[in-house]
């Protein structure tokens, strides 16, 4: 028996497999398939006339063709596209910045000659245990540093983020120390070897934090909500999260008060903006992708 | 002091590079940290937190005998073991099924789709959940309606939620958490597997003799995280998809979503700042308990 089990394999997947092949591409697809109909449903609307999802609500393919929606929405396109500079401002210069000084303090805590690295890399990690809470934090941006308004209020709380300066420590830590050895016995300071090899040798790390940061900063609406009330200071996330909540506030308003629909932006329209707002992550989300599972992944082996 | 001073000087280049970071971690961190004795003042803007009169213990009898206090950690707390149940479920049986599936292009693509959800804003989500239960146009009622049956409206129906807050989660959450597990499970020596086909074991007993045991570790790593932040709720998540609908707030308000409204709309702030203390004290205390244990138990699994 034992003897022809193997040939048999060979040939043939045992039951077992073919089971589970079966269950899992079932649960794959079925679970794939919800993460993307939302997108997809998304997509539809926002090319359905307005006239199509009132009579017969959302579907999976325009009911009736159409694309006034972005054609209205970019009728007057200034909000939008301020709001897309003002998130494209902060979220490079926010991932810069940012980028650079974790990279920069996760050399320097790599380094084994310094004395009080492990103190120091307690100081960090002793922010994700215990934390002031929100008051404090606004009490301090709003009152005491006069952040209102400030683009400095959406940038400052996401830029040293701990548990990416661990990624990139643990990343730094695994090249040979002997590189930097050499360097030093050619007359490199700390500074120089940090700028001249550490960043080069570790681009891959690099784009991966780079890539949490960029979304972090790229899809915060939360600080904007605390910190902006300035219209022409809110990043895009936000823009549309107020342009959503007013429409539909209105459109409450007259339907409870039944006043005939002042201008509601309509629903395919508020689908479009949508859409504009998530684009670029769509778009770039095929060639990133690689980056956010070597993220993860780090993160994970560190724990 | 000596010896600080040697390092000091020895290492001079490499401490002022840790500057920038270091105070920025002391003036985002730490400085708010002396924010939470407001708990025991009574707040008010114009004085400053160093002005405010001191209020005892009286901030936290209100949060507490109002019921908000009890309502909000039952919630905080039951939301968190629901998601931490269900989210870390099918990451670990998506992971599993990746793993060992045959046909590349299908791994890849539904991989894809699986991970989508982690990059986009809540406030994408909240349009989406907005789609689907929306009264008059949404997918639900439409469903509802084409098969003869009564719409629900979503938003007027506490319970309802207890449902779908954990799906979102889920469907927001389980890409990432999945990759944390296929990276365990990749971790594990191909010897194994392959002593254990030579055994003639198929796939399900490889499944939970070897693969389970061998990322035991990481589940209990993820299941610990998660207990440390067993009072915070994932305040974006609440936000987008229930907002400031106070029909619902029985079933959704967490903690976190409790502070925020206090701050923004200009509700109890001595109730909320009560409230902070009281959850960033707990989940210290949970967190150092917690991890001590896994000290003694099974040192390599500690967080610190």
């Amino acid at each position: 028996m034992k003897l022809f089990q193997p040939r048999r394999n060979a040939i043939k997947m045992p039951a077992s497999t073919v089971v589970f092949n079966v269950a899992g591409y079932l649960l794959l697809s079925f679970f794939a398939i919800i993460c993307l109909l939302p997108f997809v449903f998304l997509i539809s609307a926002s090319f359905t006339s307005e006239k199509a999802i009132a009579l017969s609500g959302f579907s999976l393919i325009p009911k009736e063709f159409s694309t006034d929606a972005y054609r209205l929405l970019f009728r007057n396109p200034t909000d939008i596209l301020r709001a897309y500079g003002v998130s494209g401002m902060i979220t490079l210069s926010g991932s810069v910045v940012g980028l650079f000084i974790i990279s920069m303090t996760a050399y320097v805590l790599s380094r084994p000659y310094l004395r009080y690295r492990y103190q120091i890399t307690f100081y960090f990690y002793f922010t994700t245990l215990f934390s002031g809470g929100l008051l404090s934090v606004y009490i301090l941006f709003v009152r005491y540093l006069g952040l209102k308004n400030n683009y400095l209020a959406l940038i400052l709380p996401l830029l040293v983020n701990v548990f990416y300066l661990l990624i990139m420590r643990s990343f730094i830590t695994a090249i040979p120390e002997s590189i930097f050895e050499s360097a030093k016995i050619d007359g490199a300071g700390e500074l120089t070897i940090f700028l001249r090899l550490v960043l080069p040798l570790s681009t891959s790390a690099l784009a991966t934090i780079g890539l949490f940061l960029i979304l972090d900063y790229w899809n915060d609406w939360y600080h904007a909500m605390l910190y902006m009330s300035d219209y022409k200071k809110f990043p895009l996330q936000y823009m549309l999260y107020n342009l959503l909540s007013a429409s539909e506030a209105i459109a409450r308003l007259s339907r409870t008060a039944s006043i005939s629909v002042v201008e509601v932006p309509s629903r395919a329209v508020r689908m479009a903006m949508t859409v504009v707002a998530t684009g670029p992550i769509l778009l770039v989300y095929p060639f990133v992708q690689r980056y956010f599972v070597k993220g993860v992944t780090l993160g994970a082996v560190k724990g | 002091m000596n010896n600080f001073l040697m390092e000091m000087k020895k290492n001079r280049m490499l401490y002022i590079m840790l500057l920038p970071a270091v105070l920025l971690v002391l003036l985002l961190n730490y400085l708010p940290m002396a924010g939470i004795i407001l708990a025991f003042k009574n707040f008010r803007y114009n004085l400053g937190i160093w002005g405010s009169e001191w209020a005892g213990l009286r901030n936290f009898r209100f949060f507490f005998l109002s019921g908000t206090g009890w309502m909000v950690t039952r919630n905080t707390i039951l939301y968190n073991l629901i998601n931490l149940l269900t989210t870390q479920l099918l990451a670990i049986i998506i992971a599993i099924v990746l793993n060992d599936i045959r046909g590349r292009l299908f791994k890849k693509l539904s991989q894809s789709a699986i991970f989508l959800p982690y990059f986009i804003s809540w406030i994408i989500v909240g349009v989406f959940a907005y789609n689907i239960f929306n009264y008059e146009s949404g997918l639900l009622n439409g469903a509802l309606k084409a098969l003869g049956a009564k719409p629900v409206n979503v938003y007027a129906e506490p319970s309802l939620w207890w449902l779908i807050i954990p799906s979102f989660n889920a469907w927001k959450w389980v890409g990432y958490t999945s990759v944390i597990y296929i990276a365990a499970i990749t971790g594990i020596d191909p010897e194994c597997y392959e002593s254990a086909d030579i055994d003639g074991a198929n796939i399900f007993q490889k499944t939970f003799y070897i693969t389970l045991p061998s990322i035991r570790t990481t589940i209990i790593i993820m299941l610990l995280l998660s207990i440390g932040r067993i009072l915070r709720g994932d305040f974006q998540m609440f936000y987008q998809l229930v907002g400031n609908n106070g029909q619902l707030f029985s079933a959704t308000d967490v903690i976190d979503t409790f502070v925020f409204r206090s701050l923004v709309t200009g509700g109890d702030l001595s109730m909320s700042s009560a409230a902070t203390f009281y959850q960033s004290v707990l989940c210290f205390l949970i967190i150092v308990l917690v991890n001590g244990v896994v000290r003694r138990v099974d040192p390599d699994s500690a967080l610190f």
